[in-house]
């Protein structure tokens, strides 16, 4: 449980609990998580999880928080790969009460703070949105002004985690998406279509008030490098992209 | 004991040498790439290998110098700070020992550099005594760039962060100087068998 009493040491196993948990997608879910004397974090860091088995036997992986940090909740977003080991427990198993361990925050360079300077311009590819998902949601409860844009790309439109809540703050110009979907776009779909190409990374640029000083880009490998050169040949320096890539690791 | 996670059982490999993994470390057959930047695009033809810094004579190899030089076979196990292991992952590549001959070290650490700005810092002999290489080739091919190709450093008892990807240089220091995620919340030295995978604070 989180206590007023925090532990800033990051290199310790914490006892945690599930909190709640809800379906983002047919894949992805969000797990609320209660960590003994959790210290906080930075939009943009993950946790390493572990779980352990009746016999001892134990597994870990790294997920990425999704929640904005002055939201004072630890959420993760797991999706599930089919041949994971920890990610089937944490999407189809757990539930309110089960218990797990928690390492972290980790990370100190995908990070973005309501202070850093904007515009913030962020894209992701699938499930990339999480640690993305934490920045924009900082970005709008802090209501700094920041220009805030997201390009998320998706196979298809159900594919797309957050998905009202990303609706909602579009509609009400708190931040701006850019939605595509490669594959089997729904009848009536009106937004992009499509594997990310010059022309969404020019809209994705159009007008900014200024040259972002960071650009963040999560998704696996091949969709970073894609994006990485695309913006690169609309002129943005390549120093100002910081990546943060999904091996096909389980 | 940790507490059990209700239902959990996981995944235990069959044939795996487990005395080969290190704590808290899962084994994997693919290769996850992991980069906090943009992939550089490096052309050999101005590419450069340098030794420098706090160092009796500085020196530089070109590409063709590099190739020319004596290389290993390498078969070895790696580990990354993210969790996953590969075993028995073959390189070949000059030993860092022979940019050292007739070179004499005043510092006790290096500072290595690469195209794309990277850095990682390493005490001076985990570098040398046959322990690290600069490798252009990874499973009987060129290296491709997403893995750090043309050439990374592989110093594969430490954690793989310190196998330096697109590595151009080695700068002998004095002092002990973090590099690129040494100063974001990485351990200073990186033994996978200790499990020094992370600082002690990330603010």
């Amino acid at each position: 449980m989180i206590t007023a009493d925090l532990d800033p040491d990051t290199s310790r196993w914490r006892p945690a609990r599930v909190l709640d948990r809800w379906d983002e997608t047919p894949r992805i879910a969000t797990l609320r998580i209660g960590a003994d004397r959790w210290p906080g974090h930075v939009a943009g860091q993950r946790v390493d999880v572990r779980l352990t088995a009746q016999d001892g036997y134990q597994a870990n992986r790294a997920y990425s928080i999704a929640s904005a940090p002055s939201s004072g909740v630890l959420d993760l977003a797991v999706e599930r790969l089919d041949d994971g080991e920890v990610s089937p427990w944490l999407v189809d198993i757990a539930r309110a009460g089960d218990e797990l361990e928690v390492r972290g925050p980790v990370g100190g360079w995908f990070t973005w703070r309501p202070t850093d300077p904007g515009p913030l311009l962020m894209l992701a590819g699938g499930s990339g949105l999480v640690p993305l998902m934490a920045m924009a949601r900082e970005a709008v409860a802090a209501a700094t002004g920041t220009d805030v844009r997201l390009l998320v790309s998706t196979r298809t439109a159900a594919e797309l985690p957050f998905a009202e809540e990303l609706a909602m703050l579009d509609a009400a110009g708190s931040l701006r998406l850019l939605h595509t979907v490669t594959r089997g776009a729904p009848d009536g779909w009106d937004g992009w279509r499509g594997r990310m190409g010059s022309a969404l990374a020019a809209e994705l640029l159009d007008d900014l008030p200024s040259a972002p000083p960071a650009i963040f880009i999560c998704g696996g490998s091949g969709f970073v490098d894609h994006a990485s050169h695309l913006l690169m040949a609309e002129g943005v320096d390549a120093r100002a992209i910081r990546t943060e890539r999904f091996g096909p690791s389980s | 004991m940790p507490p059990v996670s209700r239902g959990f059982k996981g995944r235990r490999r069959e044939g795996v040498d487990a005395t080969r993994i290190p704590p808290g470390q899962h084994l994997v057959r693919d290769f996850p790439v992991l980069t906090y930047g943009p992939t550089p695009q490096v052309d050999t033809a101005r590419w450069s290998f340098s030794l420098d810094g706090a160092v009796s004579a500085g020196r530089r190899w070109s590409w063709d110098e590099f190739q020319a030089m004596p290389r290993e076979q390498v078969t070895t196990d790696i580990h990354c700070v993210t969790t996953w292991s590969k075993l028995d992952t073959t390189w070949s590549g000059v030993p860092v020992d022979a940019f050292f001959a007739g070179i004499e070290p005043g510092g006790g650490f290096v500072q290595a550099w690469c195209d794309g700005g990277y850095t990682t810092n390493l005490p001076l002999d985990d570098v040398l005594g046959g322990r690290a290489w600069v490798v252009d080739r990874y499973d009987g091919a060129p290296l491709a760039p997403a893995h750090g190709g043309p050439a990374r450093l592989l110093v594969p008892h430490l954690y793989f962060w310190k196998s330096a990807k697109w590595v151009r240089g080695l700068t002998v220091t004095v002092q002990n100087e973090p590099g690129f995620w040494e100063e974001n919340g990485y351990h200073d030295r990186g033994d996978p068998w200790r499990e020094e995978r992370y600082g002690a604070a990330f603010e």
